[in-house]
């Protein structure tokens, strides 16, 4: 099935519809094999038992970017191609990427205090990160404050490319300032940092909320095709003249 | 019993609360989905169609 296929909203909720309950299971499965393995991964020799905090923290870090990266290409699918999904696919994954990017701050804080001896601290990293948490918000906003679904979409998608810029910051603040955050230990040059007693945790904790966001983003973008149905259904109903006795 | 040693209450907090906010984006979710169809079928049943005559929530 090819993209353009996929531009038929009806073809879309009937391909989501067949696969949203496969992909739930997959992510339940492999939810419950990485929690099992990060229940069994050593302590670290430095941060001892905390370091499980990072098997929940780095997935969600990483997929705060990814969100952003997902709905930054379905901008462009509605700036350039027109693609009628495109939009549908950047609102519904805002409040998703909004989750995730809670989580990776409150996580990372949780984690910081033992660690670090502090909740919060002003460095690139965590400034940039709650940065993007607050420009989630405002797209979650500007969605609501506009009612026509399609002046929404352009202002939302101009939004989203501007910040995308915010996203390689994100990643390479660590290697641009000094920071408290640590430098990226997992995908860098020369391999993983980790050994693989903490790197298969996380990376199938990775995998499986990775495929927890195409789950949810997937049902929510089929919400958002049934609500612009019922919004089109309520216009046509009100335009309808009315009997009189 | 797996020991998480002096800062236990930092790992199990990230956790509940991961659990928790996951919980609740799946119950929003789902519950929207219910009222937007509840509300689509309510139309249909009003007499509302679409044009091609299918229903609002087939999904077929």
């Amino acid at each position: 099935m090819t993209l353009t296929e996929l531009a038929n909203p009806t073809r879309f909720l009937s391909l989501a519809t067949r696969i949203l309950p496969w992909l739930a299971m997959l992510t339940g499965l492999l939810l419950v094999i990485g929690l099992y393995q990060a229940a069994l991964a050593p302590d670290d020799y430095q941060q001892g038992a905390t370091v499980k905090i990072m098997f929940i923290h780095v997935p969600n870090a990483w997929l705060a970017m990814f969100v952003w990266g997902v709905m930054s290409v379905a901008s462009l699918g509605t700036l350039v191609w027109r693609h009628p999904l495109a939009d549908v696919a950047a609102k519904a994954a805002a409040p998703i990427g909004a989750a995730f990017t809670f989580l990776a701050l409150v996580t990372g804080s949780l984690w910081g205090r033992p660690m670090w001896g502090t909740y919060w601290e002003w460095d690139a990293r965590l400034t940039s990160v709650l940065i993007l948490f607050l420009m989630y918000l405002g797209l979650i906003a500007l969605w609501r404050a506009v009612e026509d679904p399609s002046r929404a979409a352009r202002a939302a998608a101009v939004l989203t490319l501007v910040g995308a810029i915010n996203i390689p910051i994100i990643k390479f603040s660590v290697d641009w300032w000094n920071t408290l955050h640590q430098p990226a230990s997992v995908i860098r040059m020369g391999g993983s940092a980790l050994d693989k007693s903490f790197l298969y945790p996380l990376l199938i904790m990775a995998v499986a909320f990775s495929l927890l966001f195409v789950t949810l983003h997937l049902a929510a973008m089929r919400n958002e095709i049934l609500r612009r149905r019922l919004r089109s259904l309520q216009m046509l109903q009100a335009s309808k003249p009315v009997a009189l006795p | 019993m797996m020991s998480l040693g002096p800062y236990a209450s930092f790992i199990i907090t990230s956790y509940v609360l991961v659990a928790a906010v996951v919980l609740l984006l799946i119950i929003w979710i789902a519950i929207d989905h219910r009222r937007v169809r509840a509300r689509l079928h309510a139309l249909e049943q009003a007499g509302m169609g679409r044009r091609s005559g299918r229903g609002t929530t087939d999904l077929k």
